[in-house]
């Protein structure tokens, strides 16, 4: 890592734009994630946070705008330069995506044993080392349907570490799972950003965990920046939108409904 | 009126967009095929899922199939007194014909079906996608090595399935119907053609595992990512599958024997 860059945020994001079909899911989006922080996208359900992770490592292409990952424009990327930056970035999907049909420690190993040449005693130890910090090595042996959700997901984050990358992206690391095993999560991802030194990045549309881990926070909502701060001054926060989010008031700036025609007149309409 | 033409056009560029794709998608996988020569328990593993279990239907069914070509063989043969030619006639059916076609057929419903799903059920549940994420080409580490296991097990399979028929019918002809056991065996080597019937059967059982493994793991593949969509996915191998081989075998039986 070059030197000039070290104080430049190792995310930068600018006038996102990015359609399906008709609808819009960015419209001008501008995120910048420091480096070595823990950083949080929030938003309702649908607004395109996991799509947002996908644009970052480049497995969607913006129609406008730029995303740029320690100084490199990631849809200007040549497939090898982008496996490449991959290999640097973890990402914990929010359903976890284990291979089903390896074991736990095989599932751990797969990245390890794709791009390494290291000889399998040194895998295991790896392994070992990336199970015992989510605290399921001796759950090894299991296959992942033999998993509850949340350890599926502490198996994920074994294997999204277990390249030790620059950064990882959590997808949803809270949802589904019980009081004991979010505060199991949300411990891992603190120590996980502190002991090796990687920039978080977390998507998650559940208010409390995530105002207890991130540095910084940015709202999204109908394809804008709705605010952004550090989770204090969100929480503080008076302009109605992030207010009605952060507090969990049900009706407010955002509608409860997905947009649709008249109520009534729909329901006079009759079929066809 | 318009509205129909305008749905079978829709349908017709539908069609080629998805031949096009399909297309495509071959290129992709066979570059990555080239990198499994350095990793060969990629393709061993799934040649034993594609192929090994495969093996019971595949035995079962050419036994039976030759134990009715003896049946149906002698009865014929017997009216023009050349029941000794029962040998030549079921081998030859099986070797050019019956082996390759009935083996692809069965081979969609088993293996293809069964490598649809798994590579749709992988996407369904965010497995390719985590690969990609992991910088592994799924293309090169999942369906590459399904692709070539597929195509190295189909002629193997149609071969089995041949021998275990040709026994099949020694034992309904010979067996049972009492054809001369010397026979039996030596008109079916004398008029066996080494090049005419075997190479040409191996080509055309060759030739179906391509088209029926490329329907597979395109359809898995291609699948939309719900279990909806990969159940239709793999009702469109089995359906495709049949199809193809059966148009493909009328178009390399005429080319080989057409003369
Ligand atoms: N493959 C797809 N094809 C078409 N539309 C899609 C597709 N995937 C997502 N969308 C749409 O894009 C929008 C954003 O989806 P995305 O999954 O990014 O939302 P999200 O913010 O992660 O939601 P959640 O919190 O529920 O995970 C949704 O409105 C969805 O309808
Ligand atoms: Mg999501």
């Amino acid at each position: 890592m070059s030197q000039g860059r070290e104080n430049q945020p190792l995310i930068e994001i600018r006038g996102l734009r990015f359609k399906r079909g008709a609808r819009v899911i960015f419209d001008g989006v501008d995120i910048d994630i420091p480096r070595g922080k823990v950083t949080a996208i929030m938003g309702p359900s649908g607004t395109g946070k996991t799509t947002l992770l996908r644009m970052i490592g480049g497995q969607l292409r913006p129609q406008a705008g730029r995303v740029t990952v320690d100084g490199q424009d990631v849809q200007a990327l040549r497939r090898g330069e982008l496996y490449a930056l991959r290999k640097r970035m973890g990402m914990l999907f929010q359903s976890g995506a284990l291979l089903t049909d390896l074991t736990v420690y095989d599932n751990v190993a797969f990245p390890l044993r794709e791009h390494t040449k290291l000889p399998e005693s040194m895998i295991r130890d790896l392994v070992l080392m990336k199970l015992q910090a989510v605290g399921l090595r001796g759950a090894r042996d299991l296959m992942p349907s033999e998993l509850s959700g949340g350890m599926a997901r502490r198996v994920a984050l074994a294997r999204a570490i277990a390249l030790d990358p620059m950064m990882i992206m959590y997808d949803e690391p809270f949802t589904g799972l019980d009081p004991i095993s979010k505060g199991a999560v949300v411990e891992l991802i603190r120590k996980i950003n502190v002991a090796l030194e990687v920039t978080s990045i977390i998507v998650s549309h559940d208010v409390r965990e995530t105002t207890a881990i991130s540095d910084y926070i940015y709202v999204l909502s109908d394809g804008k920046v709705m605010g952004h701060g550090p989770p204090r001054t969100l929480l503080e926060s008076d302009a109605p939108w992030v207010r009605q989010f952060m507090q969990g008031l049900p009706d407010g700036p955002v509608p409860f409904h997905y947009p649709a025609s008249d109520y009534a007149a729909d329901l006079l309409a009759g079929p066809g | 009126m318009l509205t129909w033409l305008a749905r079978l056009g829709r349908a017709g560029l539908s069609f080629f967009e998805r031949l096009g794709r399909g297309h495509l998608f071959l290129m992709q996988v066979l570059a990555g095929v080239p990198g499994l020569l350095l990793r060969p328990r990629l393709v061993i593993q799934q040649i034993y899922s594609v192929g090994v279990l495969s093996l019971v239907i595949i035995v079962v069914s050419g036994l039976f199939v030759g134990m009715v070509l003896g049946l149906q063989g002698y009865n014929t043969l017997a009216d023009f007194g050349a029941a000794e030619s029962l040998g030549v006639m079921v081998a030859l059916s099986l070797v050019r014909e019956l082996g390759p076609v009935v083996t692809a057929l069965l081979f969609g419903g088993r293996a293809g079906s069964a490598l649809t799903a798994e590579i749709g059920l992988m996407k369904a549940t965010e497995q390719l996608s985590g690969m990609e994420m992991m910088a592994v080409d799924p293309l090169r580490r999942v369906i590459a090595p399904r692709f070539v296991a597929g195509v190295i097990a189909m002629p193997l399979l149609a071969a089995i399935f041949s021998a275990v028929g040709v026994i099949g019918g020694y034992f309904v002809g010979v067996g049972l119907l009492g054809v001369d056991d010397g026979a039996f065996w030596s008109q079916m080597q004398a008029r066996v053609d080494w090049n005419k019937d075997v190479i040409n059967g191996v080509i055309k059982s060759l030739a179906f595992g391509l088209v029926a493994t490329w329907i597979a793991v395109y359809e898995g593949y291609d699948a939309t990512p719900t279990a909806e969509g990969v159940s239709r996915a793999t009702t469109r191998t089995v359906v495709h599958t049949a199809l193809a081989v059966l148009g493909l075998d009328f178009v390399l039986t005429a080319l080989m024997f057409g003369e």
